[in-house]
């Protein structure tokens, strides 16, 4: 077959990697939660839209201050009790160790994936340029200040500042 | 999947235009590739290339930013002053591999 003699030579496509339309695209996280699992999608989506050259704020409120407070964030748990999704028996996911135990496997089969532990993802969002905050009103009912939280914290700031700064953002409630 | 001229020899492309074949690639390729999207080559961008080119061949998959940065030894953020905005997808199409898969 001959095909390609007969075939004029194709300019290849250029991708478009859309640098302009992007330029206006804010994502919004709220991370309120405070375990292992409910860590990872935030800073998965975080990190992903931050390498798609996506502006990225996360907003952490109530039990996510677990996730920049230094004292707590490389030390989350994953709870399989009266998760039914693990498929457990909570009769004996409730024993005493079953957490330590469940949350080490959790740990293990991210690592397993190259994904890194908390703090370090929280390293990787800061440096790709995210930006981290704190709500004011969990810092203030957890006695937290600036002093307790992950250095790339930018603020602690209030539900009226959340507002301004989420204008024309998509915004995903975690 | 399309057939493309460049640099005088036909090349394997997909339909964005990322090499479908990374033995098609040579860095005479990458200095056209990176001209395609705004991008003047150093040879800072040819260490990360020929990481990203190394591993692939090693690992059968383009590496994530983050493998890059752990990896390859290459900072997160000057991966974004030297392929901006779009870090992972610029140098996989520079270096002639398809766009990573992982998620992170």
């Amino acid at each position: 077959m001959m095909t390609t003699a007969t075939s004029t030579p194709e300019a290849a496509p250029i991708p478009s990697f859309d640098d302009d339309e992007e330029g206006g695209r804010k994502l919004v996280l709220i991370c309120s939660k405070g375990s292992l699992d409910m860590a990872y999608p935030g800073l998965v989506l975080a990190n992903a839209a931050l390498g798609e050259g996506i502006e990225v704020h996360i907003f952490f409120t109530f039990w996510g201050f677990e996730i920049i407070n230094t004292k707590t964030m490389g030390d989350l748990k994953f709870v399989a009790l009266g998760n039914p999704a693990t498929h457990m028996p909570n009769a004996v996911m409730g024993l005493p160790g079953m957490t330590a135990m469940s949350t080490k496997m959790m740990k293990k089969q991210i690592a397993d994936l190259d994904i890194p532990e908390v703090p370090e993802f929280l390293d990787l969002i800061h440096e790709s340029g995210g930006h981290l905050w704190a709500c004011r009103m969990s810092a203030d009912m957890m006695k937290l200040t600036e002093d307790d939280l992950y250095e790339g914290v930018e603020g602690i700031i209030s539900a009226s500042d959340f507002m301004e700064l989420s204008e024309g953002a998509q915004t995903i409630f975690i | 999947m399309s057939v493309a001229t460049m640099q005088g020899r036909e090349i394997h492309v997909d339909e964005e235009g990322f090499l479908t074949d990374p033995s098609e690639w040579d860095e005479a390729l990458a200095e056209e590739l990176a001209a395609n999207i705004g991008i003047t080559l150093t040879d800072r961008h040819l260490e990360v290339i020929r990481f990203a080119r190394a591993d692939q061949a090693e690992q059968g998959e383009t590496p994530t930013l983050r493998r890059t940065s752990a990896v390859g030894g290459f900072p997160t953020k000057e991966l974004f002053q030297l392929f901006p905005k779009k870090p992972a997808k610029k140098l996989s199409y520079i270096a002639g591999l398809q766009k990573p898969v992982g998620c992170v």
